[in-house]
């Protein structure tokens, strides 16, 4: 059986910078991979490049084994593919419960009918008489979109379900964080990509975060995870892929990687002894 | 062949002075990111301090270049120091929008000063020339070369040999690494101004010269000539500016002889938007360049929308309802009823510009489709005129829609400017089509306003008439915001991004909100036409635009109430106070300005 995202000879270069090189990378539904290495070892642009925000030089990425590599970022969250952004990308004038119900708009079918052949291009057209006349079958939708993004935002505790009327801009950076992942699971993905979804948070904080995508992970969700607090990704991983200068370095179960000597070498060598950053 | 050489001087000296225009503007965009929309009120300024020098003051032609470069410099430090300087921090379009408030006001100010009545600027060098080969040249054309090259060569000189300059450069590469290695930017920004508008102004004066005309119009048409420029020639690049000049002189000046000089400007702007869309980075810039910095072009300073409760609205609906049964003073009402017709524009283009975040500079030119198809399908086909409103609105829909997707992909300012140049290039298109629009000769006789067969003759009909009109566009807008498409919209305009990885078309969304904006001003243009009667290519000019830009900041970003209640205030105030029409366009410049700096928000807020 072929894995759910499969990425081969992936390749980006900015001018004489190899920053994505060659990479290949499977992940199998259910699975939760999380992605390190040092800044600047090229992780966000490999989420990039999978998620249509940059143009790969080479190299191809499968999704739910359809090739997906030239495919329009908008197409690929038709398919199921969801992503955080590394410095948080919520829509700022936009309340709490607004930013998620845009995050389930691949879900409002009844309200964006597809038809098929020359019709499909009176669909804008039909978008726009159902959204001034909304029949019946258009409110119930978006009533039950409403009810499902308020459990998704439920799932946050007390951090976000007071602030479902405040627009995103007024609340706390890690509130926008968890705005973003609320936003994502909207959307109701098959494969939910992370960056670095604890960045900026505290202890409690990033406590809470590491317990939530546990949770998703034992829903079943399939996870790709960027992420550069090493405790949370040894306690989550299923594996673990170790990028340095944009090339894939190692990878395996977390205790193998860990104890690679080129990861530490690589990554772990940078900053301190290997031996305390294993406590 | 002889006049080709002819043709070829011509652009070259054309082009020339357009160098001094957009070199000018390359300059100040390289330090402080901004395109000066105020550089052709220097210009303006330049020509008529020139007008003064020579005819009323009789100074010798050296003495009034230099009085021309002092005057310019002046100013060029003025709008620094209330264009630019104050508004650090804020969106990036904010101190675009600035610079028009200013240029609204320097233009009406010349126009107070010396009429709008065109003035000649004679010049002795004029009568001048020289055989050259099988063509000839002029004193004056030398002049101009002359003083082009100087100026190039003195710029090179200090942007490559003095401190001062190597202080501009270095703004322009990183403003924020130039002042942390104690690069004073604001003294750099005070020269560029002072050296660019210097420049500016001597080209103003140089084309007084040449055409031996000067009007007040000529500011706006020279900031268009020098963006266009520096856009072909690659935004913020001072050699690319002079190349982009030069291309752009010829290319006029080929276009004259092929097709005569009424299509002058439409090959100016064609070029534009081609540019703009194909190579966004100019033609000079290589393929493999990073596309530029995208400037977010939404003008939306995050605020708590002041929302009127439904039963508020009603209420006030209801009394403006009765208002021309209880009061039917004729000056009241068509006042309203010019406010109720503006307030379609600003519906129209608050949703462009406030809910989906793209910031239209040529919402004019919706209008004049709008005014002219309800016109001609009245007047040419007897289509009854209510019925031909209705399809002046989808008309304007579906053709405003069309003229500006190509510019959907440009970013921030790049679309402002393309949609200011699609809005000159429907004003041309008007002009030249005379087999359909009759060209300059305008429409006449437009049939007056009627519904089902009766017509609108009472002053208080037609209110009752845009009134209700209104009322309906305000209500599907609403409509519209409450809907996913609506949050969709917004989403978009708040970061596109993000909206595109969660499955939004941006084409898509960006197409609805234009072809619903476009739609409700189509329907503004068709009414206005009918009640004027006649309509030419200059009912609609670009002032209606900016003025729709203040409507719609005054009352809030995408707010519908702030819309109407901002077009009510601009179109109402000056009324209440007898302003003569003449202060009114300076007026709504100052408005502008003040909004920007003290109150993006507006008095609603942004929705």
């Amino acid at each position: 059986m072929s894995a759910l995202l499969e990425i081969r000879g992936l390749t980006r270069r900015f001018g004489g910078l190899t920053a994505v090189n060659s990479v290949d990378l499977d992940v199998n539904e259910g699975e939760l991979v999380s992605i390190i290495g040092p800044n600047g070892a090229g992780k966000t642009t490999l989420f990039n490049l999978v998620t249509d925000l940059d143009d790969a030089d080479a190299g191809t990425v499968t999704f739910a084994g359809q090739n997906v590599t030239e495919l329009s970022a908008d197409r690929l969250a038709a398919l199921g593919l969801a992503r955080t952004f590394q410095h948080g990308r919520v829509f700022a004038n936009l309340t709490v419960l607004d930013n998620v119900l845009v995050g389930a708009h691949v879900r409002f079918r009844k309200v964006r009918p597809a038809w098929p052949g020359p019709l499909s291009l009176l669909e804008p057209l039909a978008e726009l008489v159902l959204a001034l006349v909304r029949p019946g079958a258009v409110k119930a939708e978006e009533a039950a979109l409403r009810a499902d993004a308020l459990r998704i935002i439920a799932r946050f505790g007390e951090r976000l379900t007071p602030r479902i009327d405040h627009p995103a801009y007024s609340l706390s950076y890690a509130n926008r964080r968890r705005v973003e992942i609320a936003r994502a699971l909207a959307l109701g993905p098959k494969l939910l990509l992370l960056d670095e979804p604890t960045a900026g948070m505290n202890q409690t904080e990033t406590a809470e975060m590491q317990a939530l995508v546990g949770e998703l992970k034992k829903s079943g969700l399939t996870i790709l995870l960027i992420e550069h607090k090493l405790d949370m990704v040894m306690q989550l991983s299923d594996r673990v892929i170790v990028m340095d200068e944009g090339s894939v370095i190692a990878s395996g179960k977390p205790l193998d990687v860990r104890n690679d000597p080129k990861v530490i070498e690589a990554y772990l060598g940078h900053r301190r002894p290997a031996g305390e950053a294993a406590q | 062949m002889a006049s080709w050489i002819d043709y070829t001087i011509n652009g070259l000296i054309i082009g020339n002075i357009y160098a001094l225009l957009a070199v000018g503007l390359a300059l100040i965009f390289g330090v402080s990111r901004l395109i000066n929309f105020a550089h052709g009120s220097v210009y303006l300024v330049g020509a008529y301090t020139g007008f003064v020098a020579t005819t009323m003051l009789h100074l010798p032609l050296p003495v009034t270049f230099v009085l021309v470069i002092v005057v310019g410099a002046l100013l060029g430090l003025l709008i620094e120091r209330f264009g630019l300087r104050p508004l650090q921090g804020y969106a990036h379009i904010a101190p675009l929008l600035a610079t028009i408030g200013i240029s609204f006001v320097l233009d009406q100010l010349v126009q107070l000063t010396f009429t709008a009545t065109p003035r000649a600027l004679p010049s002795e060098l004029l009568d001048k020339r020289f055989q050259l080969g099988s063509g000839t040249i002029g004193a004056l054309d030398i002049v101009i070369a002359a003083v082009g090259l100087t100026s190039a060569a003195l710029l090179y000189f200090f942007l490559r040999f003095t401190q001062l300059g190597w202080a501009v450069r270095a703004t322009a590469q990183d403003r924020d690494a130039a002042q942390q290695m104690g690069v004073d930017v604001n003294a750099v920004n005070r020269t560029v101004f002072a050296i660019a508008s210097g420049l500016g102004a001597v080209a103003g004066l140089l084309v007084g010269m040449y055409y031996n005309y000067i009007d007040p119009a000529m500011s706006f048409q020279a900031t268009l000539k020098g963006v266009v420029a520096q856009v072909v020639g690659g935004v913020g690049n001072v050699p690319g500016a002079i190349a982009g000049s030069l291309l752009l002189g010829i290319v006029e000046s080929y276009g004259i002889a092929l097709f005569g000089t009424s299509y002058r400007n439409l090959f100016a702007f064609v070029l534009l938007v081609v540019v703009l869309v194909l190579r966004p980075n100019g033609l000079f810039a290589s393929a493999r360049q990073t596309p530029p910095e995208p400037m977010t072009g939404t003008f939306i300073a995050p605020s708590k929308p002041f929302v009127l409760q439904p039963r508020v609205l009603l209420g006030i609906a209801v009394a403006l309802a009765i208002l021309p049964a209880v009061y039917p003073d004729p000056y009241i009402m068509q006042t309203f009823t010019n406010a109720w017709l503006y307030g379609m524009l600003g519906l129209s283009l608050t949703l462009i510009a406030g809910t989906v975040g793209m910031i239209s500079l040529g919402h004019a030119a919706l209008l004049a489709i709008g005014g002219y198809a309800s016109a001609l399908l009245a007047l040419n086909f007897g289509i009854p005129v209510g019925f031909a409103i209705l399809c002046a609105g989808v008309i304007t829909a579906a053709l405003g829609t069309l003229l500006v997707f190509p510019s959907f992909r440009l970013r921030g300012h790049y679309f402002s400017i393309a949609t200011l140049a699609v809005g000159e290039i429907v004003s041309l298109v008007i002009l030249n089509w005379e087999s359909l629009t009759r060209g300059p000769i305008g429409v006449s006789a437009i049939p007056p306003l009627s519904l089902f067969g009766i017509e609108l003759e009472s002053a208080q009909s037609v209110y009752w008439f845009t009134f209700a009109v209104l009322v309906v566009l305000v209500l599907l807008q609403f409509r519209l915001l409450g809907s996913h498409l609506g949050r969709v919209m917004r989403a978009v305009r708040d970061d596109d991004v993000a909206a595109r990885s969660y499955g939004i078309r941006l084409d898509r969304y960006k197409a609805l909100a234009f072809a619903f904006g476009s739609f409700a001003a189509g329907i503004s243009g068709g009414i206005t036409a009918h009640l004027y009667s006649y309509i030419n290519h200059e009912t609609f000019n670009a002032q209606l635009s900016i003025l729709a830009l203040t409507i719609v900041i005054l009352g809030g970003m995408g707010n519908v109430t702030g819309a109407v209640v901002g077009s009510v205030l601009l179109i109402g105030l000056p009324e209440v106070f007898r302003v003569a029409a003449e202060y009114r366009v300076l007026i709504y410049g100052i408005v502008l300005l003040l909004l920007v700096r003290f109150r993006p928000q507006g008095l609603f807020g942004t929705v």
